[in-house]
């Protein structure tokens, strides 16, 4: 067992917005989960959280351990195979939920195509882009019809049935490609992965550790390439790819003057409704006769980084914060649909004037309101749910809002933007990028994404991104471990001059952008994959991205997607690091997980419990690419003369980024 | 820190497309939207517009839609604070502002059509060239295609101080640079500190006045965009590979002297597209890390005496300097350097004196590496205005010399003396002509310094194939005589050879990929009878050229069978150029103008174009500007005949291959030429009319029209018939 972590048995609260929140009267009555772990007095099941846990079957459930003849289970399951089912689970759960949420968007999508809801196809170019992909025809055809055969071509990836690979596994490095090919790896159909991923793991069918990993793997890759990526993508051409917008976020941006609707969860099918519905006239004047200057839109988790990076609408809270964001008492309604929405939000309002609004038929809650999201009439959805939150600003009761609480951040840093803000229209590129990494004013890029949670302080992220980017790491952060971060202020371009090493400083003043870089969603990690496929593309980092000086972390992670990402990034060949693994009781299988995978795939999982050593870890992977790529040799200035410049490859651009495109 | 840079070269961008969108609206009620705008004889419209969006600015009302892209592109003002990501919007804006400024300079060519002299040199009351026409354009882009310039230093402002300047301008000339001039700093600019300093500017040193204005500098970033176009084979709105060309292969950079303001910063941001970075002597910040540009992006703080040396370094340009110890400045700058009769100290041939060089190899025991002999007075010895004789003999030896090479290394003394900055030569042989300029009498010239020169360059450029070099000069009568017999005994052997070899009697013909650093799809196909189009090399500089670099821009190509001696066909050279082009062009004619005709980078000397009514052909040389029979300028033709494609019934050529028995042989020959400027039929009508006679018509010579006759077909067609023309009785040369 590792060494009891000072940090790790600590949920210390250290942000200022809920601290002072907490020390409020009306705060104090509210039971969240930081009571919740104090009063439950009973520490994690050992076993559940070594892995070795089996209750897939009724003669169970089985405690295992790894080592103990007579510690089985009783159908003769090892400690390896059941840490691994249990592992390929998490994966296939994970991946489930990408994959809903990702054909909900898709619908949408095709509906919208249809001009059946209140959005339109606003990225042309991105269509165009991905219809190429698709092998659709562009040439003389209306956006919407493209839109479609896109959007139906898209649907069919989850069911297809045949052994065609995934679309858009195209898009990955060619050595990636054939690494997934010759294991066997390459996902088909997307649901089919999961289904066969929940097969494989029921009693008495796989029970080999490597072979269930093989599952894993490619349903994870089903979820990165496949499922998170289509949502992405389609989700970009709707309502727009992401460019660099200024918003704030924590507490603080509730306003005590507006109605306050928070919207919570991660489709952003329904809150860019609510967004649309929020400056509708009828709403407004409703709002106004209520007593309130306007509707106050504010994003909780991930449908907050949704709205955030597409629209610049303030973030109230992340994950851990969902409660605290209601016990202000100034919250007219939340509006929630899918994932990571704690039970215990509506108890937190239930003396509070307050209404939980579930709108997704898959979730469900007691004591809470629910009215269906119609995507077919989302309009009127939404203004059904605002008139319903109006309706509750006239019983506001007490309330407390921190209001100085808010932090400035930039956001909006979609691959596409990164592309752009490198060289603007004319140069853009990764050049700049890679550049830099290869001359080490930047050593590495790394991504911070993922959950929270409240077994560990509520600064993990903050200590793991600052010692990065003191070390002239860039970060790239996603999901809620995003929005931890922009709460601190590291998503200011000031933050640069402020915490970043001199070199990485002088990058991001000459970019004028963030050390931090908010990339969006949890279901946007396939933003990454395809950041740095870009970087292995652009060159002079290696053939693949096991060799690009890059690692990964969702230290304090929580729901299951996060390993079913970490998987799919370990498979891309990205090294990731974790606080804890549900792996640690079956050590063949812990071994493989952490060393053997990378010999298949050229990355591996990595764990590091202190937020210090996390950030370490990372950065002695970094230098170990760095040294592999020979880049940290002291380089003399080439100077060119006319034989050089003859050498120079006849007609060479840059490769994959529309380099002698010829049109404007 | 750069926010302070990207700010401030937004705000730029912006004053400059309201000024320039206010001069636009002001000249469309002036001129009406169908009024013609252009910079002056281009074919390339406006050249930074038409490279990047692909649209030709041909009238006022034009413009319309590309002030539209710069609204478009010109970003908002940085924020103090929580500022988004400036670098990408600052570019932009860089661009916005070259595609304003283009603009506004194509209105005052309008407003006041004499702003700019539009000339080679600057004229006593005007030192302002303005933008570079198609004929400057493609004379100097030849520079930048073989090497001998690498690229441009755009200054804007100028020292303080005339001394200053002119040594910062020397430096540049000593790295081979073209150095374009603009605007001023304190109401000083560093052309007319020059000119006071008694320095030559014009663009035969290479010291160009583009403009007294920051919206000139689009005339140096439009030529670099030019040289993408017509030498590198990017098409017009491919902007990507236009910019990624250029920051591989035109080493330029922009150079400011004193405060930068707004305006500058706008200028500086758009040359950063290009790769081209900013050195400034001022106290700005600097943003150095690396990726747009090669190297660093902004450098400041520079002083004066390191400003150069710095600004090679940072655009990572190495220029191999071979210091030839004179006195006097050296290098290809100077080359086009003139001594007008007020810098004249004395001057030997040229009619005024009897003058003669030639060069001879002899055995390796007879020649004494670098003794250089006198025999006569030298410049110290005389008074101003007093001419002398001279004979210029050099001896080499060595153990690959081949008597074939002698003319070679002879033709490099032209260029070589000329390379001393205040000496002047002209011609060769015996009607050779040296200058002697005040200038370098005062830094202390003496003729041996000529020994010097000659002795070291043909070393360094021609190791592989002499060991030992020495130089004798004579300024005495009676020596000078002596070798003007032993060299024209020399000249009459070395021209039997030279015409009795033809493309029957060698085996191997060369290629000549010497522009591929600019112009990558291209092979020249060089034979005993068809010299290089650019007319530099032929088949015996050829030979030399790979004897001294065996892996080089010149390879021999075994010729193999002829399948076609008409048209020219060889099955060797077919391989060889289908392989070289990647099997762009399988089939190359070497004789023919309209099956498969040679391709060409664009630095032909001339173009050969079919005119089907006269059923022959026209050629029309680079520098002449007016219109053609073929109801196109040359400018435009280049357009036709460049770039590495094969367009049948256009063709580059050279002036030489005119005379050569292979000229069109597959469409009938010499009979049928029609049409060609009649300075270039004068230039050549010596070696024209010996060649009518060889064929038996001396009559032919003139029965070929120029402009005098005609510039469309119809005239020429009238021309023709009267004097009976053969052409017209030949078969249809259009199938």
């Amino acid at each position: 067992m590792a060494k009891p972590s000072r940090i790790a048995s600590s949920n210390e609260i250290t942000a200022s917005s809920t601290r002072e929140l907490l020390n409020q009267d009306l705060a104090k009555k509210v039971r969240t989960a930081y009571t919740r772990i104090e009063e439950r007095g009973m520490a994690a099941c050992l076993f559940g959280s070594q892995g070795t846990c089996c209750k897939n079957c009724n003669m169970g459930p089985c405690q295992i351990i790894d080592g103990v003849e007579s510690m089985v289970g009783i159908c003769g399951a090892t400690a390896d195979t059941v840490a691994a089912r249990n592992f390929a689970r998490i994966v296939a759960a994970g991946t489930s939920a990408h994959t809903d949420h990702a054909r909900e968007m898709v619908r949408g999508f095709i509906a919208t195509a249809k001009g059946e809801t209140p959005h339109e196809i606003k990225d042309v170019a991105k269509l165009h882009k991905m219809a190429k992909l698709f092998g659709i025809a562009t040439e003389g055809r209306d956006k919407n019809e493209i839109a479609l055969e896109l959007g139906q071509r898209a649907l069919a990836e989850f069911g297809q049935q045949d052994n065609t690979p995934l679309t858009m596994l195209k898009r990955a490095p060619q050595k990636q490609q054939k690494i997934w090919k010759e294991k066997g790896v390459e996902p088909r159909g997307v649901d089919r992965e999961v289904v066969e991923m929940m097969h494989r793991t029921h009693m008495g069918v796989d029970q080999e550790y490597h072979n269930i990993m093989r599952q894993a793997t490619r349903c994870s890759l089903a979820d990165g390439w496949g499922a998170s990526m289509l949502s992405t993508e389609l989700t970009d051409i709707m309502f727009g790819t992401p460019v660099p917008k200024r918003a704030t976020i924590d507490l603080g941006v509730l306003r005590e003057d507006m109605v306050n609707v928070t919207v919570h969860g991660h489709e952003p099918l329904l809150a860019e409704s609510l967004c649309l519905a929020a400056e509708d006239e009828e709403m407004l004047a409703l709002a106004k006769k209520a007593g309130a200057k306007g509707i106050n839109l504010a994003g909780v988790c991930c449908t907050g980084n949704e709205i955030l990076m597409r629209r610049g609408i303030p973030v109230a809270g992340s994950f851990i914060q969902q409660e605290m964001v209601l016990a202000t008492g100034a919250v007219e309604a939340m509006v929630v649909d899918v994932q990571c929405v704690m039970q215990s939000v509506a108890q937190v309002v239930k003396d509070k004037h307050t209404d939980i609004i579930t709108t997704n038929y898959r979730a469900m809650m007691p004591d809470a309101v629910h009215i269906q999201f119609d995507e077919h009439d989302s309009y009127a959805s939404a203004k059904k749910i605002l008139t319903h939150a109006i309706a509750n600003f006239k019983k506001r009761g007490a309330y407390y809002i921190p209001k100085d609480k808010k932090f400035d951040v930039v956001v909006g840093f979609s691959h596409e933007t990164i592309n752009y803000m490198l060289g603007g229209r004319f140069r853009q590129s990764y050049r700049p990028l890679n550049d830099n990494i290869i001359n080490g004013r930047i050593r590495g890029v790394a991504a911070i994404v993922g959950c929270e949670h409240y077994k560990h302080a509520d600064n993990v992220h903050e200590i793991i991104a600052k010692a990065l980017i003191k070390n002239n790491v860039l970060v790239l952060a996603t999901g809620c471990a995003a929005q931890a971060l922009g709460r601190v202020g590291l998503m200011r371009p000031e933050a640069a001059t402020e915490f970043a090493g001199d070199s990485l400083r002088e990058v991001c003043e000459t970019v004028g952008m963030p050390p931090v870089l908010h990339v969006g969603s949890c279901v946007d990690n396939s933003r990454l994959l395809i950041a740095l496929t870009e970087m292995v593309h652009e060159g002079g980092l290696g053939n693949d991205i096991a060799e690009l000086p890059a690692v990964g972390t969702a230290p304090v992670w929580m729901s299951e997607k996060a390993v079913a990402i970490g998987q799919y990034f370990v498979a891309s060949g990205a090294h990731v690091i974790f606080q804890n693994l549900p792996i640690s009781g079956a050590k063949k299988f812990s071994e493989y997980i952490l060393k053997g995978l990378k010999e298949e795939y050229g990355a591996c999982w990595g764990v590091a419990q202190e937020p210090l050593d996390i950030a370490k870890a990372m950065i002695a992977a970094i230098e170990e690419k760095r040294e592999a790529l020979g880049i940290n040799k002291k380089k003399e200035r080439v100077l060119m003369d006319m034989a050089m410049r003859r050498e120079i490859e006849a007609g060479k651009g840059i490769g994959g980024m529309g380099c002698g495109g010829g049109k404007h | 820190m750069s926010k302070i840079i990207c700010s401030a070269a937004i705000r730029g961008a912006h004053k400059i497309v309201d000024m320039a969108e206010a001069a636009y609206e002001e000249a469309l009620k002036k001129f009406g939207p169908e009024h013609e705008v252009s910079f002056p004889n281009t074919a390339y419209y406006l050249p930074i517009i038409y490279s990047m969006l692909g649209a030709k600015v041909q009238k006022l009302g034009d413009m319309k839609d590309i002030f539209t892209e710069c609204r478009t592109l010109l970003p908002a003002i940085v924020s103090d604070n929580i500022w988004l990501p400036y670098l990408a919007p600052a570019l932009d804006a860089g661009m916005a502002t070259y595609f304003a400024e283009e603009m506004y300079e194509a209105i005052r060519y309008l407003n006041a059509p004499n702003f700019y002299t539009k000339t080679e040199d600057p004229m006593p009351e005007n030192l302002w060239l303005g933008a570079a026409d198609d004929v400057i354009f493609r004379k100097r882009g030849v520079e930048f295609v073989d090497g001998t310039a690498p690229g441009f230093a755009a200054i804007v402002g100028s020292p303080e101080d005339k001394v200053v300047a002119s040594k910062i301008a020397i430096e540049l000339q000593e790295k081979n640079l073209y150095i374009f001039m603009h605007d001023h700093s304190n109401g000083k600019n560093m052309a007319e500190l020059l000119v006071e300093n008694g320095v030559q500017v014009g663009w035969n040193t290479r010291l160009v006045p583009f403009g007294k204005s920051y919206t000139s500098v689009v005339f140096a970033i439009g030529f670099a965009c030019r040289v993408a176009l017509a030498f590198g084979g990017v098409k017009p709105g491919d902007y990507r590979a236009n910019l990624i060309y250029n920051k591989n292969r035109t080493f330029a950079f922009v150079m400011a002297f004193g405060p930068v303001s707004d305006e500058w910063y706008a200028n500086a941001a758009g040359a950063i597209n290009w790769g081209f970075p900013t050195i400034s002597d001022y106290d700005i910040p600097q943003v150095l890390p690396t990726g747009i540009c090669t190297y660093e992006h902004v450098v400041s703080n520079v002083p004066h005496d390191e400003i150069v040396q710095k600004a090679i370094e940072v655009r990572g340009l190495k220029v191999s300097v071979n210091k030839i110890d004179i006195p006097m400045s050296f290098g290809p700058a100077f080359e086009g350097e003139r001594i007008r009769k007020d810098d004249l100290y004395m001057e030997c041939g040229g009619g005024r004196t009897t003058g003669v060089e030639v060069l001879i190899s002899k055995e390796m025991d007879e020649v004494e590496d670098g003794k250089i002999i006198l025999e006569g007075p030298d410049i110290s010895d005389i008074q101003q205005g007093q001419n002398l004789p001279i004979a210029i003999l050099v001896e080499v030896a060595g153990r690959e010399m081949q008597s074939d090479f002698e003319p070679i290394l002879e033709r490099q003394f032209h260029h070589l003396i000329n390379y001393v900055q205040g000496i002047m030569h002209i011609g060769q042989r015996n009607i050779m002509w040296i200058r002697i300029g005040k200038g370098a009498v005062e830094k202390g010239f003496s003729f041996k310094h000529i020994g010097k020169v000659l002795h070291g360059k043909l070393h360094q450029e021609f190791g592989a194939i002499l060991d030992k070099v020495q130089v004798k000069i004579y300024t005495v009568q009676d020596k000078v005589e002596e070798v003007m017999n032993l060299a024209k005994q020399v000249y009459t052997e070395r021209d039997l050879r030279l015409g009795s070899m033809t493309d029957e009697t060698e085996e191997v013909f060369y290629s000549c990929t010497l522009c591929q650093s600019f112009a990558p799809s291209h092979v020249c196909v060089i034979t005993p009878e068809r010299i290089g189009m650019c007319g530099a090399y032929n088949w015996l500089d050829g030979k030399a050229s790979f004897q001294i670099n065996p892996t080089g821009p010149n390879q021999p190509i075994p010729k193999g069978e002829c399948t076609d001696p008409d048209n020219g066909y060889f099955s060797g050279i077919n391989e060889f150029v289908n392989q070289a082009s990647r099997g762009a062009v399988t089939e190359v004619s070497c004789y023919s103008l309209m099956n498969n005709p040679m391709t060409a980078c664009g630095c032909f000397e001339a173009i050969a174009a079919m005119l089907p009514q006269c059923n022959g052909i026209m050629v029309v040389n680079r520098d002449y500007m007016g219109m053609t029979p073929s109801g196109m300028k040359f400018t435009t033709l280049a357009g036709m005949a460049g770039g590495g494609m094969q367009t049948p019934g256009f063709m580059g050529v050279s002036k030489h291959f005119m005379t050569s028995k292979k000229l069109f042989k597959a469409e009938g020959g010499l009979k049928r030429m029609v049409w060609m400027p009649k300075m270039m039929k004068e230039e050549i009508s010596d070696k024209l009319k010996a060649a009518c006679a060889d064929i038996g018509m001396p009559e032919l010579y003139d029965m070929i029209a120029t402009e005098e006759q005609g510039t469309s077909e119809a005239e020429i067609l009238a021309f023709m018939k009267e004097k009976g023309h053969p052409a017209l009785e030949m078969e249809a040369a259009m199938g």
